[in-house]
């Protein structure tokens, strides 16, 4: 063991094949954006990863998987992983980004909006 | 209530919060040379102090030129701000801060699928930066304006003279801001959106 009590670095690999069980996050496979909004149905259990227990804290009001991450420190490959095993076991329920081709009335909702600031 | 293991975990002040209304997010995405500014700008007009998020991508490293003839895997860790606006009760848009330079464009794949476009944020001094930029995201159909910051000392040129010097087309807006001024940003936010209304109206049929 390292002097400083860690055997691998905060953020290195070890950490992530720990926290991810080993799996790696397809790009192309998860469902997730960086904006895709996720809210929690439950509280933490007992005894739960400390990383799921997190998320499920966190997300009592909803959230961005790129918040998340940020809050986890974790990269968002690493986070979608996560998030992937919590929206199967329905523990959480992700609200999907508005449409990539974007309409009239979404452009106008955002003009309005920005206008306010 | 929080256990002691939640130590190692930030978590959103209460005024961070989303209402549980917000339903759906969009983003726009701000590209730039270090040091242009893009973590500014989205300083200036978000809602929340912006938060980073880290990418990472392992490859072989031959072909990047700065360590050309050298050939080992490595991970690249890049860090990208962030920042939010609550555009109403249902609809949030995030800004993503993301470097212009080739070596960065990993990042991109995740990050403009679904964007509304981008801003390219551009110093005047060091303009370069932008030419790779541009050609990536025509060719990628991204819509995007150009925002020059106008940096104190930094001297400034006519619109039209930039244009040129960057080879763009007449339909895409160049405006000047300050990054460090919420309503410039904003303004340069709004540019955005205009030109995608356009671009919008323009491609519907009929």
């Amino acid at each position: 063991m390292s002097e400083n009590g860690h055997g691998w670095e905060e953020s290195g690999p070890e950490r992530l094949y720990v926290i991810t069980g080993g799996r790696e996050a397809d790009a192309a496979q998860s469902r997730l954006d960086l904006v895709t909004l996720i809210v929690s149905r439950e509280e933490p259990g007992v005894g739960m990863q400390p990383e799921l227990a997190a998320i499920l804290r966190i997300c009592r009001s909803p959230l961005s998987v790129a918040e998340i991450s940020a809050y986890l420190a974790l990269p968002s490959s690493a986070t979608g992983v996560l998030l992937d095993d919590l929206l199967t076991d329905g523990r959480v329920e992700a609200r999907e980004p508005a449409s990539s081709l974007p309409d009239i009335a979404l452009i106008e909702a955002v003009i309005d909006g920005l206008q306010k600031l | 209530m929080d256990s002691k293991s939640s130590d190692t975990v930030m978590e959103p002040r209460e005024a961070d919060r989303l209402p549980s209304s917000a339903s759906s997010a969009v983003k726009i995405v701000i590209v730039g040379g270090f040091g242009v500014g893009k973590t500014t700008l989205v300083r200036s007009v978000s809602e929340i102090r912006p938060l980073t998020t880290e990418e990472t991508m392992t490859q072989a490293s031959t072909g990047i030129d700065d360590l050309a003839g050298v050939e080992h895997k490595s991970a690249t860790t890049v860090a990208m701000d962030f920042g939010r606006i609550s555009l109403n009760e249902e609809l949030v848009l995030y800004l993503f801060g993301t470097p212009g330079q080739q070596r960065f464009w990993f990042l991109w794949n995740g990050l403009f699928e679904g964007a509304l476009g981008a801003v390219v944020l551009v110093d005047t001094r060091r303009l370069e930066v932008s030419f790779d930029v541009i050609g990536r995201l025509e060719e990628a159909g991204v819509p995007f304006v150009i925002a020059v910051n106008a940096f104190p000392d930094a001297a400034s040129y006519p619109t039209e003279e930039l244009r040129s010097a960057l080879d763009l087309p007449t339909s895409v807006p160049i405006v000047v801001c300050d990054a460090r001024r919420r309503e410039s940003s904003r303004d340069v936010l709004i540019s955005l959106m205009h030109h995608l209304r356009d671009h919008t109206l323009t491609a519907e049929p009929g």
